[in-house]
């Protein structure tokens, strides 16, 4: 030990002595007119304490080059021994601290310093304002466990210190710093030794509020890092809980609940009786009971934490949703068990009598316990408080509870379905998302049903449409419950005709949710009558296409149900199969033949197939190369065409076989753009032919930047694949342009750039070359060397050779892939009355699109306006314009603003939707991995990763607009 | 010992007549003053000779204050300032000083020109009380007099409800008025921070009763309503003109605009119309949702609800209808009542409770045939339903209240006896304080046990805490210095400063003290011996050994000599001041324990 100790004592010493060499060095550097020298001179100049102030202040505004912070941090700590005013000090002491962060620059050297300023100082402010600069240093070095020893201690010293701003960042110092692993506090042999949890501990009850809740701050911090927290403090922590401070109290709850998290199986004793309970149960009961602190802050803090202890019993759980009702001392039910008993005992209208809340029982006075111990009605509280902060809080927290006890999720179905009349639609339609998340725990009572369809009606289209969702997957317990909804969709449909789509929808799957249930409705829904034929109704009117869609999506796995139909039924499936077919399922009827292709649903799952198909017609394009180059491009455009009609027809694979077509796309023209007459003869006479091998390579560039970011779930292995072939365009490129244009001097560059980017390829996948043996890639890393060396021309011809010698690459297929696409909703385009606003004003123009697939829609997705004039106008929607309805759909409801000189007439202007791209954020640089990602940033040159894009990808519509003139 | 004396003159075990007197620390208040609804005769108003036989009642109470504008806590207001004369400061808080007059003028209206009462307070008379009264904002601490503060805390209830904390010195009482703890469409909940005063007065009105969610009730409501527009009915709600009118016409406005709705809502004009006026003002008083949305739309300036005019009532197609009063037992609401009794597509709605013998009592006992006046039979076939809408807090309420302001002592008013004597039991049970329930004009004395504050220069404050080891939070300190009691104020001073003042000369005041140890061996071994022992034990101390051969702890002297006789025995001489006394004893205590056996 002895030993040990001598050593690090060596070691301490011969820091300082290089930190000596250090100072030796940075006076060399002093010489040439540096920043700190202008500092230095300044501060002498400065005669006053302001005006020191006023040039220190001045300093802080500008940017300090790594090599000089030394320099400028002892001048500054000159300055400060010999500075006798304590604002002064502060500035400086604040500007150690900023200094210290500057990148790239180790702060050990100066840390002997700060820790010696401390020594002398007596204005608490300053002092404080040193520990925080010392907290600063510590976190600049993470790795060095003798120096945050040394700060720890020095902290603990000051932890006596009478002003509260000094014991603060006492605290905060030791819960950043202190000592994490066991071992490291035994060895060191001071009296940082003692434990850091006690000394944190032992100023739970300082007098200062704001010196125990950086305490409690302090302690979460070390289990931040990673310290295991002693289960001793938890009743410390219960008695923080009554503290008369919010900030404590509010800290106090986090403490309790990450040690309910850390010993959720541990006993404590419940005082005043000897019974014992598990510690999480009792940490659940006290965070309950903060959900009726006096303060909202707590209480939203409370109701948060609630939803993460999923490790309470189901017991104590349960408490949180009772509340015992009492009139006059008597038991009273709630409206929720009187709901209940009214349902299961089959009335179903509820008693419009005065009294019929009257209460029943007598109460025991000695049995009411009116504050409650547990968790009694914590929720009840939450749910009816008075900021919608804790409201919403309270229902996130249910959600999280109820998704993992089915139990519960029954229980608390009640109160979610009244917070769907909350006053405040952010609580309405956070209850509804909620509801929908655990609705497969769950089967609605039609009394319920009957209030989550009242909210129908509402008027704002996100909750109705979060609604629709909703309703897409509940469990719905009797036929009349279908028959409810379907009433209330269907009115929901007249009163907001816009709904129609998210209302089909939803109807699509309640139907194949519930085949059971709408059978015994299908005569009263389709009006058909036994003897009597009943008039057809109009196909065109939105609710009859809502009640089929119900009928044949439940149809299809109810085999008895086409029995049912009449004739117009059949007539008007087979018209909505192929309008709507995303609505209406493949049906197999009597006497009739399939209208889908010639695979039959019931015998095999019908995916196979045509995955089979899809991967056959790939596996024969992959073996072409043994086939003339007449054949293979017959062969490439068969299959193109294949595999777009495929993915027209099976909405699953349409992601996968647009993928490959692309892919086989590109691949066709670049074996076109080869096999072009311009190579065989002289470049400038076939100026006219390269048009087409030119705008071959352009279009391949394009349809790879679309493969690479339009598409989700792509991975890595077909990142670099996208990426070769983007690789042979610019070769393509490169070489069309080298024939037609005179001269070498473009060349130059040219080639240099390709190389480069070769060079980056091979950087970015080095991992995957090995799969790519035989590629035009491959050889061109063989033939490198000789690359770098010799002349433009000869590169040309170089690659000319090897992008003819080079073999196609497979394109091997992930297991999920999705095109993103959009959808613009409104405007519909089909509006003949043209938008008229003044010229130079602006008007608002409505959009409504649904996106799917899309990652980080909010970043990527713009909306593009074309005016006739050719002008375009790109805006970026807000964040806050875009919803997330489910898993992998976003919608946007933005607004754009659109303005133009006068027209003489209405004209039409058109607008899209465009997918914005970036290289630098593609997917290939966040995949390479860690080792080689340091060097490629470093290498990489900036202006190569930078290239930035739009894809088109929804249909442009087209809005008629008149700008009139301005009348004066 | 001192104490706070309250005495209910009215709503003591009762419903009514709020009006309670509280004498604290020399001075005395009145909390609230308000009616009886059930009297007619001098019952109504509390008995202000109970205060003074003779005299003005300016001479014994230092000042009054109104919770909030219900007649049950203001209404005999005037008959007290004016015609029993009063002349102090009266406190409310700004919305009820506006909506106050508006309802006195109105009782006064309909006890003088209907019932033709005389002697009784008129317009003048409410006016002049008025302009007594001192209008004060939530939170802020208004000083009746030099000692004598007060602060509004905000109630729910009603719009400008106060909870009112009355503080002397270091005593105080905290007056609740009416209150409720859930908040509802217009209002926020009560709240009130941790004062911990001597004596909580609160209100018992529902000390037997937990409520049910409110949200239950609201969807009940609201879904009956809008069924029966639906059918194309139409919908009475008889309301009385302040408070429950204004919640329920926020709910329905409210869903009105969620839901789309085109059915025309009218409420009766008059006191209404005023009274929203009101509404629309005082905002602040509202709760979260009105107060963030008012910017862009005040929720008082209503949309769909128009003001109603007689001629409505034949109109065909749904309506929703305001009508006062509230338990149909006349004016407007009864009339539209008769209108629309006979339609079954119809509804009437009663927002609250019902007094006996009123056509509202009978049609929710569910009597179907009326006698009305004239020997006319009303039958009603429109359907009765009853909806609960009360802002008084519930036992639960109550006891949040009470957790959050923790109190020492809690006297329970504004309730029945047989509920208060549960509540009664179950907080003394739980919270450990006793609690009181005093009947009209019995007093319920409370001993306090004020802190009395002394004060003390910063500089002798430094320098007590400086002295031994850490300051610890909340223990309490030993301090030394001289207290001095100048006309009616303490003062802690050092005792040089003191002595100054007084001008005397200080003498040092030493105890010595002999401590006999037997230890044979030579006086400079034993004196290492004690040294190195005490070293040992009192590590936080300077202990120090002297060249003279004597040892000091801190300032404390110790010596040894050998006994004249004795050899064998040491005498150690302690010796110290008296302000080092508390070690001193230690240090003897500690040597007369003997030294430990030398190795």
């Amino acid at each position: 030990m002895a030993a040990h100790l001598k050593k690090r004592v060596y070691e301490e010493f011969t820091k300082v002595v290089q930190q000596h060499e250090d100072l030796s060095t940075k006076k060399l550097r002093l010489t040439k007119p540096s920043k700190s020298a202008a500092l230095h001179v300044d501060l002498c100049k400065a005669t006053s304490p302001a005006d020191a102030l006023q040039y220190l202040l001045q300093f802080a505004r500008k940017p300090v080059e790594v090599e000089s912070v030394e320099g400028v941090v002892r001048i500054l700590l000159e300055h400060y021994y010999k500075e006798n005013d304590a604002s002064v000090r502060l500035k400086i002491a604040s500007l150690l601290g900023l200094l210290s962060k500057t990148a790239g620059f180790s702060p050990d050297c100066i840390m002997d310093d700060a820790i010696n300023t401390l020594q002398n100082e007596k204005s608490h402010q300053v002092l404080a304002q040193l520990l925080d600069t010392l907290l600063v240093i510590g976190t600049k070095l993470p790795e060095n466990p003798s120096v945050r020893m040394r700060l720890v201690e020095v902290a603990c010293k000051h932890l006596t210190d009478s002003s509260h701003g000094v014991r603060n960042k006492c605290l905060q110092l030791i819960g950043c710093l202190g000592p994490v692993e066991k071992g490291v506090a035994k060895e060191s042999e001071s009296q940082a030794a003692k434990d850091v949890q006690k000394i944190i501990g032992d100023h739970f009850n300082d007098q200062d509020p704001r010196v125990r809740t950086a305490a409690i701050k302090a302690m979460l911090q070390l289990h931040e890092r990673g310290l295991k927290l002693q289960q001793a403090i938890y009743s410390q922590a219960c008695k923080l809980l009554a503290d008369d401070y919010e900030q404590v109290r509010s800290a106090a709850v986090q403490l309790i609940w990450v040690l309910s998290q850390l010993y959720p199986e541990s006993i404590v004793p419940i005082p005043s009786s000897n019974e014992e309970i598990r510690l999480v149960d009792d940490a659940f009961g006290k965070i309950c009971h903060m959900v009726s602190d006096g303060s909202w802050v707590v209480r939203v803090q409370a109701a948060k934490l609630l939803g993460s202890m999923q490790q309470v019993s189901s017991h104590f759980l349960e408490q949180t949703l009772d509340k015992k009702l009492m009139s006059d001392l008597r038991r009273k039910r709630t409206a929720h068990e009187r709901a209940k008993e009214l349902y299961s005992s089959g009335e179903f209208s509820s008693g419009r009598k005065w009294g019929d809340d009257a209460p029943k029982e007598e109460i025991d006075t000695g049995a009411v316990n009116l504050i409650e111990s547990g968790a009694c009605g914590a929720f009840v509280h939450g749910l009816e408080d008075e900021m919608y902060e804790v409201r919403i809080a309270a229902v996130e927290a249910l959600c999280m509870l109820a998704q993992s006890s089915p139990s519960f999720a029954e229980k608390c179905l009640d109160f979610l379905v009244d917070m769907f009349n909350d006053e405040i639609e952010e609580v309405r339609l956070q209850s509804i998302h909620t509801m929908r998340k655990i609705s497969n725990n769950i089967t609605l009572r039609e009394d319920q049903l009957d209030t989550v369809l009242a909210v129908l009606e509402d008027s704002s289209r996100d909750i109705r449409e979060a609604l629709h969702e909703l309703l897409c997957c509940t469990n719905v317990s009797t036929k009349e419950g279908i028959h409810l909804a379907l009433v209330e969709l269907l009115k929901n449909l007249t009163k907001y005709p816009t709904d129609r789509e998210s209302i089909w929808k939803c109807l699509k799957f309640l139907g194949s949710r519930h085949p059971t249930l709408v059978l015994p409705l299908v005569p009263e829904l389709l009006s058909t009558h036994p003897f009597f034929d009943t008039p057809e109704p109009d196909m065109d009117d939105p609710a009859y296409i809502a009640v089929l869609v119900l009928i044949f999506n439940a149809a299809k796995s109810c085999p008895t149900m086409p029995a049912l139909f009449s004739d117009h039924t059949f007539r008007h499936y087979a018209y909505l199969r192929d309008s709507l077919s995303h609505l209406v399922p493949p049906l197999r009827l009597p006497g009739r033949k399939l209208v889908s292709s010639a695979v039959s649903p019931s015998i095999t799952p019908h995916e196979d197939p045509s995955q089979q198909f899809l991967h056959q017609s790939l596996e024969r394009v992959y073996n072409f190369q043994h086939l003339d180059p007449q054949g293979t491009q017959e062969l490439l455009e068969f299959t193109i065409r294949d595999l777009q009609r495929l993915g027209e027809l099976q909405s699953e694979l349409a992601g996968m076989a647009d993928f490959t077509a692309t892919y086989l796309q590109c691949q066709l023209l670049l074996i076109k753009a080869l096999q072009e007459k311009l190579w065989n003869v002289a470049a400038p006479l076939y100026l006219k032919q390269n048009a087409l091998a030119s705008a071959a390579a352009k279009q391949i560039l394009e349809e790879t930047y679309k493969m690479e970011f339009m598409y989700s779930g792509v991975e890595s292995r077909q990142v670099v694949i996208i990426h070769h072939m983007r690789l042979q365009a610019k070769a393509l490129q490169l070489i069309v342009t080298a024939r037609t244009t005179r001269g070498v001097e473009p060349l130059f560059g040219m080639c240099e750039k390709f190389l480069q980017e070769v060079d980056s390829f091979q950087r970015c996948f080095i991992s995957e070359l090995p799969h790519m043996q035989g590629s035009f890639v491959d050889k061109l890393l063989d033939l490198m060397p000789r690359l770098v060396t010799s002349k433009p021309s000869e590169v040309v011809k170089i690659l000319q050779t090897t992008l003819r010698q080079s073999i196609f690459l497979h394109l091997p297929l992930p297991e999920q892939l999705h095109r993103a696409t959009a959808n613009i909703i409104e405007p519909t385009g089909e509006s003949d009355n043209p938008l008229r606003f003044t010229s130079g004003l602006v008007v608002a123009l409505d959009v409504d699109a649904t996106l799917e697939h899309v990652q980080d829609p909010q970043g990527t997705v713009k909306v593009q306006v074309l005016y006739p004039d050719g002008q375009a106008q790109l805006i970026h929607p807000k964040p806050a314009d875009f919803r997330n309805p489910g898993p992998g759909r976003h919608r946007l409801i933005t607004q754009v603003y659109l303005s133009h000189t006068a027209w003489t007439e209405p004209c039409q202007i058109e607008v899209r939707l465009l997918l914005a791209y970036n290289s630098n954020r593609s997917k290939a640089s966040t995949r390479i991995p860690k080792s080689t990602w340091s060097e490629s940033l470093e290498a990489l040159p900036p202006s190569e990763n930078g290239i930035e894009g739009t894809i088109p990808f929804s249909k442009p519509v087209k809005v008629y607009i008149m700008p009139k003139p301005a009348r004066r | 010992m001192p104490e706070i004396k309250v005495t209910p003159l009215g709503a003591g075990q009762d419903v009514g007549r709020s009006c309670i007197l509280v004498s604290i620390a020399g001075k005395n208040v009145m909390l609230d003053c308000g009616m009886h609804m059930g009297y007619n005769d001098d019952r109504r108003f509390p008995d202000f000779s109970y205060i003074t036989q003779n005299g003005r009642l300016t001479d014994f109470l230092d000042c009054v204050i109104i919770s909030h504008f219900h007649l049950d806590h203001c209404g005999a207001l005037p008959y007290f300032s004016e015609m029993v004369g009063y002349d102090g400061p009266i406190y409310m808080t700004h919305p009820t000083k506006a909506i106050c007059p508006i309802l006195l003028e109105d009782y006064r209206k309909i006890t003088v020109d209907k019932k033709g009462e005389t002697n009784f307070f008129t317009s003048q008379m409410i006016k002049d009380c008025m302009k007594k009264v001192v209008a004060v904002h939530l939170h802020q601490t208004v000083q009746v007099d030099e000692e004598l503060e007060i602060k509004a805390y905000y109630a729910g209830h009603v719009l400008g409800a106060a909870m009112f904390q009355i503080k002397v010195g270091c005593e105080s009482v905290v007056y609740t008025g009416d209150y409720n703890m859930t908040p509802d469409r217009h209002l926020g909940a009560a709240w009130i921070d941790k004062c911990r005063p001597d004596l909580l007065i609160s209100e018992s009105t529902y000390a037997t009763t937990i409520r049910d969610s409110k949200r239950c009730r609201e969807r009940d409501f609201l879904k009956k309503v809008h069924e029966t527009v639906e059918r194309g009915g139409k919908v009475l709600i008889p309301v009385f003109a302040l408070g429950r009118a204004q919640e329920l016409c926020i709910l329905l406005e409210t869903f009105w605009e969620r839901m789309n709705l085109k059915a025309p809502i009218y409420f009766s004009t008059g006191l209404t119309e005023k009274a929203n006026h009101y509404y629309k003002l005082f905002i602040t008083w509202t709760n979260q949702k009105i107060r963030k949305t008012f910017v862009q739309r005040n929720m008082f300036e209503f949309k769909h609800i128009k003001a109603f005019d007689r001629a409505f009532a034949d109109n065909p197609g749904p309506m929703v209808v305001f009508a006062t009063p509230g338990m149909l037992h006349a004016g407007q609401s009864l009339q539209i009542f008769r209108k629309w009794a006979g339609n079954e597509k119809n509804m009437v709605i009663m927002p609250g409770y019902c007094v006996q013998g009123t056509v509202g009592h009978k049609i929710l006992s569910g009597q179907r045939k009326l006698e009305m006046e004239g020997r006319q039979i009303l039958e009603v076939k429109m359907q009765v339903e009853y909806m609960s809408f009360s802002a008084h807090a519930d036992a639960k309420g109550i006891m949040q209240l009470i957790r959050q302001a923790e109190p020492r002592n809690v006297l329970l008013v504004h309730g029945e006896a047989k509920k208060m004597e549960f509540l009664k039991q179950k907080i003394e049970q739980e919270f450990h304080v006793s609690c009181f329930m005093p009947a009209n004009g019995e007093t319920t004395t409370i001993l306090t046990n004020p802190c009395i504050p002394v004060d003390i220069s910063l500089g002798l404050l430094k320098r007590e805490t400086a002295i031994g080891p850490v300051p610890d939070a909340k223990k309490p300190k030993l301090m030394h210095g001289t207290l001095l009691m100048k006309d009616n104020s303490f003062q802690l001073v050092s005792p040089e400063q003191a002595l100054k003042e007084l001008g005397l000369a200080e003498h040092q005041l030493r105890f010595t003290c002999r401590v006999h140890i037997q230890d044979p061996r030579k006086e400079h071994e034993t004196v290492l011996r004690v040294y190195n022992h005490l070293k040992g034990i009192l590590k936080d101390y300077s202990v120090q050994h002297l060249p003279d051969g004597s040892i000091t702890v801190e300032s404390i002297l110790i010596q040894a000599t050998a006994h004249s006789e004795d050899q064998g025995t040491k005498v150690l001489l302690v010796s110290w001041t008296y302000q080092d006394e508390e070690l001193g004893s230690y240090l003897t205590s500690l040597l007369k324990k003997g030294l430990p056996q030398s190795t």
